[in-house]
């Protein structure tokens, strides 16, 4: 179901429906590869020794300056929404080059962020070509390979681990000053292969994205814990959706309260940089519907000068180490 | 765990539960489990013995909205015994581990977990559980609708485009599966002013109300933004019994939810 640009050359039929992937180290071991006419092939793979893509990989990686992940933990905060905006942001800058990946499998949004919606990837002797948004703005993601945009992608963890290292391996990204990594919430198979798979290539951090609220707090702290365990340095913590201001009476109005303290509170109490708050503002919404760059749209937005701020501290924290 | 011949599961019925329903989405973040609470809350107040799992692992919300910590005794063949709030009883993975730790699993450690959370429950003679799903199409939409017969499902979203693009591919994982899906409910509708009574469409307007005709879905209620509801789910009473004037919006969901099953 999924158009991937370069079919695996390997496989002599479909796939089962809970296939954990050719390139899954289960592969041909699960008990729904009983029957199917390529089990034989996937668990033939010789025995792992290091595993020989990270090689690839790193490669591939190699010309690429910086290399920031966006995580939360809780859903819905805006990961991909700043992601994007950031990504545009960047790109402003015409001497950087920049790149997105979407490692949001079963709910990728940045092609429709970024305006994108109807491209397709291109896979050439070089690998696959990103998505150009910008001339120095690419991207790769799922939505790209769907057939439609109702299709669901529906896999288990094993699976979508072989998409991301293919995204890492097979993207020809070219010289790049950054890399940023939108990831879905929670802290399972993505998170894991995407930090072990560029472990040695290395990350320079993770921004990480909340609202105000101890109910989404409590999920970041769960990824703060994860970005600990799995080494990660932490960029800062940005608060979203820090506020509301009426446009009829411009009163404002705390819609998601930080009943704990929010972001702030919780950057001191770790130890971590805080980043910013941005106030929530109904246009930053409509446009990443729309596909446009907020920052263009409206600069005048309180928004706006909220987010070039945090840009800044990113870029000051990452290019000043 | 009884097989069919092609070596899928057979989905089997949660032990002492009558009717199970999934509030899902597909998106993070649009407010299943605070839709899931006071939907539970509102079905208990219509009568019915209710339940609420929590089958978010990474990010269980469950145990912070209905004010509910500790770990679950174990009954003598080893099922877990819900913890109870508000006259609902309750299971999250919330209560099997500290707030701070993450649980940094793969797939397969899920699913196991999740089938303790699913049949070693001992749930007490149930009418309906309802059970709040993580976001997402992966592993565990997978395996809760491989395993559990499941009566309907609802699912959430916010007005915007984005947010739609994965409340669809809910629908879609939905009707692949066979999960026969009860409606829809849009959430953070729109932020009333309690100054000026002004409607700010914050994350857009009426996009679920456009989604559910073209699929021909029913809308079975649009929630609007209110600080209350927010601050209440922090401390762990959810609007659905702790304000007057908000918990109408659940309530009314949870009527034809019941009119839908029983």
């Amino acid at each position: 179901m999924i158009v991937v640009p370069k079919p695996n050359p390997s496989l002599t039929a479909p796939e089962p429906e809970h296939c954990p992937g050719p390139e899954s180290e289960n592969a041909g071991k699960e008990e729904s590869c009983a029957g199917c006419a390529n089990q034989s092939i996937c668990s033939s793979q010789i025995p792992k020794g290091p595993d020989p893509d990270v090689d690839f990989i790193n490669d591939r990686l190699s010309n690429i300056t910086h290399k920031i992940l966006v995580l939360s933990g809780k859903g819905g905060v805006g990961k991909s929404t700043f992601s994007s905006i950031l990504s545009w942001a960047l790109a402003a800058d015409e001497d950087l080059e920049v790149g997105v990946m979407d490692l949001d499998i079963c709910g990728p949004s940045l092609p429709k962020m970024l305006g994108s919606e109807l491209e397709s990837v291109h896979s050439s002797n070089s690998g696959w070509s990103p998505v150009y948004v910008t001339e120095n703005l690419g991207m790769m993601s799922v939505g790209f390979m769907l057939p439609d945009q109702d299709s669901a992608v529906i896999w288990r963890g094993a699976k979508k681990n072989g998409l991301i290292k293919q995204f890492l391996k097979d993207v020809n990204w070219g010289k790049l000053d950054y890399l940023i990594v939108d990831t879905p919430p929670g802290t399972s198979d993505e998170h894991l292969s995407v930090t072990t798979y560029m472990k040695e290539s290395g990350i320079d951090g993770a921004l990480i994205v909340t609202t105000p609220q101890e109910v989404a707090l409590l999920d970041v702290r769960k990824e703060i814990d994860f970005c600990k365990k799995a080494n990660i340095k932490i960029l800062g913590i940005v608060e979203n959706m820090s506020g509301f201001i009426c446009p009829g009476c411009k009163n404002e109005f705390q819609i998601f309260k930080p009943t704990t303290g929010g972001g702030k509170a919780l950057a001191d109490e770790l130890g971590l940089p805080f980043l910013g708050s941005v106030p929530l503002d109904p246009r930053i919404g409509k446009s990443a519907d729309n596909g446009e760059s907020f920052l263009d749209l409206y600069p005048d937005s309180p928004a706006s000068t909220a987010i070039l701020d945090v840009v800044d501290a990113l870029r000051d924290s990452v290019e000043g180490s | 765990m009884p097989r069919m011949s092609k070596g899928l599961p057979i989905r089997q019925k949660i032990p002492n539960v009558e009717k199970v329903i999934l509030v899902s989405s597909g998106k993070g973040g649009v407010g299943k489990s605070t839709v899931s609470t006071n939907l539970a809350l509102s079905l208990r107040n219509l009568g019915l013995k209710t339940g609420l799992l929590d089958a978010d692992l990474f990010g269980p919300s469950i145990p912070k909205l209905m004010n509910l910590a500790g770990e679950p005794r174990i009954t003598e063949t080893g099922k877990l015994i819900p913890l109870v709030n508000y006259g609902i009883q309750t299971m999250s993975m919330g209560y099997l581990i500290s707030e701070e730790n993450a649980v940094v699993w793969r797939g397969l450690m899920v699913m196991k977990a999740l089938q303790q959370l699913l049949f070693e429950v001992q749930w007490e003679d149930l009418d309906i559980l309802v059970i709040d799903m993580p976001p997402g199409t992966g592993d565990t939409q997978l395996t809760i609708s491989q395993q559990v017969k499941v009566d309907g499902s609802v699912i959430v979203s916010t007005p915007q485009d984005i947010a739609l693009l994965d409340a669809v591919k809910g629908i879609t994982m939905f009707n692949k599966v066979n999960i026969p899906i009860l409606g829809l409910v849009q959430n953070m509708s729109f932020f009333l002013c309690p100054n000026c009574n002004h409607e700010s469409h914050v994350f857009g307007t009426d996009g679920v109300l456009r989604e559910a005709s073209k699929h021909n879905l029913e809308v079975l209620g649009s929630i609007p933004l209110n600080e209350k509801i927010c601050t209440q789910s922090d401390i762990g009473k959810p609007v659905a019994i702790s304000d007057p004037q908000l918990a109408p919006f659940y309530a009314s969901i949870a009527e034809k939810v019941r009119a839908k099953l029983f």
